[in-house]
Formats: structure tokens, C-alpha cells, sequence
């Protein structure tokens, strides 16, 4: 086993331990923290598949954008101390019976799958994402690039109108 | 490197998806919800790299997928957290039982 390997399991176990703990914790502001920690831990997997700029990413926009947007969001709306309701026993029972049987038969078609490694050298430059980002010839994606962009306007506007504090009608 | 099969990498987030829809199962809270689906987006995102990586090394597309895949999840979950903010000033709670107006 190298150090490779090891340094796989160890983040491997990392994100689905604390993957578990933020969807199982009974304090709202403690799954918010667990959730961080485990995009943390996938950040660290892609530093480990050597995709830089995709971790980069993920740590930008995951970690310092959506879970502090989280906890803000927690802090406007809960009582961070106090626990959550418990969840019927039965429902606990029959989402862990569901989740387990998804999860043997998706695992079940992964592990009889044959996967045939492609050739090549994986390059991923800065340089290279960017040109091939704002090309518009056969392989370019600037058409998803302009529309994603209307569509960040269009989450913006209507943040911004969801959030409008409504007057109270005049009589 | 390449010492470890896909399909252990696989396993990884094969397992975060199906924990992320245990989350989305059992909890009745908004955000914790919110929380459940960042959890799912972030294994799919694993998959595509896994797939570009070890599948098409020569291509670029599934770095693609996933800068788009985040930037819609952030416009995702900021439109999400103001509808919740909304919703508790309306109910004061975000529990997904008590807005139940729309329902049938």
C-alpha cells in the first residue's frame, strides 16, 4: 500500500464520516459546521486527483460562499442551541432500509461495470479551461457560458424581489 | 495515482449521494434539506471529475459540467435561503409540515 493509497482511504473516510454526522446531528448550527468540513474533505479530494483549479473552485464558492450563507440563514431563523425534534422511528427505520438497498444496487452495477481507461495526458491548465470556455467553434462553450451568466442575473433579481419586505396594505 | 480502481473512488461518492438522500428523507428542516442536496451535488460533481480524469484524459468536458454544475448550485442556494427567510417571516418556522397551504 503506498502513501497514495493511504492518503485516499484517509480522505475517503473523512468525507463520508463527516457527511454522516451533518445529516444525522440533532443541533442545526452542528450539521451546518459537519457540512463544512465534508465539502472541505472533497476539496481535498480533488487536490488528490490533481484538479487544482476545480478545488480552488470548490473551496471559493462551496465552502466560503454556501455554508456561510447557511449559517447566516441559521442564525436569521433558529435557535442555534436548541435541538431539533426527533424524527419518528419509523421514518428512520424505512430511510435507512431505502438508502441502503439504493445504495447496494447502484454499488452492485458500479463494481460489475468494466471500466476501459482512456489514453492521453490529462492537462488542465488555467490556460487551456479559459480558451476552450469562451471558443465558439465545435468544442467551445460559450453559449452555456452566456446563459449560465443570464441565469446568475436572473437568481440575482429574484432574490432580490423574494426578499423585498412587503408594505403592509393601506386601508 | 493510478493504484487506486475507479470504482473505489466511485464507491466514495456513490455513498455521499445516498447519504445526502437519507438527509433529504428524514430531516423536515429547510436548511438541513438545503444541506442534503449541496451533499448530492458535491458527489455528482466527484463522478465527473473521476470520469474525465480516468476515462477521457485528453477531454475537458466534465471540468465543464461541474464549473456549471457549482455555479448553479450557488444561484440555488442563495434563491433557496430567500425563499426560507420569507417563509419565516410569514409562519415564523421553516419546517416543511407547517406550510402546508399549497397542498391540495
Amino acid at each position: 500500500m503506498t502513501a497514495s493509497q493511504i492518503i485516499f482511504y484517509i480522505i475517503a473516510a473523512f468525507i463520508l464520516g463527516t457527511a454522516i454526522l451533518s445529516v444525522t446531528t440533532k443541533k442545526i448550527f452542528r450539521s451546518a459546521i459537519w457540512l463544512l468540513f465534508s465539502l472541505i474533505g472533497v476539496a481535498g479530494l480533488y487536490f488528490w486527483l490533481k484538479v487544482e483549479f476545480i478545488a480552488a473552485v470548490q473551496i471559493v464558492v462551496y465552502v466560503g460562499g454556501i455554508v456561510v450563507l447557511i449559517i447566516f440563514s441559521i442564525f436569521l431563523t433558529q435557535h442555534s442551541g436548541k435541538e431539533m425534534p426527533k424524527t419518528p422511528i419509523l421514518r428512520t427505520v424505512s430511510s435507512v432500509l431505502a438508502v441502503l438497498f439504493g445504495f447496494a444496487f447502484t454499488y452492485l452495477l458500479i463494481y460489475k461495470n468494466d471500466f476501459i481507461g482512456g489514453d492521453g495526458k490529462f492537462d488542465l491548465s488555467v490556460h487551456r479551461i479559459g480558451i476552450q470556455m469562451l471558443e465558439t467553434g465545435e468544442h467551445g462553450y460559450a453559449l452555456p457560458f452566456e446563459v449560465v451568466s443570464m441565469l446568475l442575473l436572473a437568481a440575482m433579481v429574484g432574490c432580490i424581489v423574494i426578499a423585498l419586505k412587503t408594505k403592509p396594505e393601506e386601508k | 495515482m493510478n493504484d487506486i480502481p475507479v470504482s473505489h473512488i466511485l464507491f466514495v461518492s456513490t455513498a455521499l449521494f445516498f447519504i445526502g438522500m437519507y438527509g433529504l428523507f428524514t430531516r423536515r428542516n429547510m436548511i438541513t434539506m438545503l444541506m442534503s442536496v449541496e451533499l448530492i451535488l458535491n458527489s455528482v460533481n466527484i463522478n465527473f471529475v473521476v470520469f474525465n480524469k480516468y476515462l477521457y484524459p485528453d477531454k475537458l468536458d466534465g471540468i465543464f459540467f461541474i464549473i456549471f454544475i457549482i455555479t448553479i448550485a450557488a444561484a440555488e442556494a442563495a434563491v433557496a435561503i430567500a425563499i426560507i427567510i420569507n417563509l419565516y417571516r410569514s409562519h415564523k418556522s421553516i419546517d416543511v409540515e407547517d406550510a402546508s397551504e399549497m397542498k391540495y
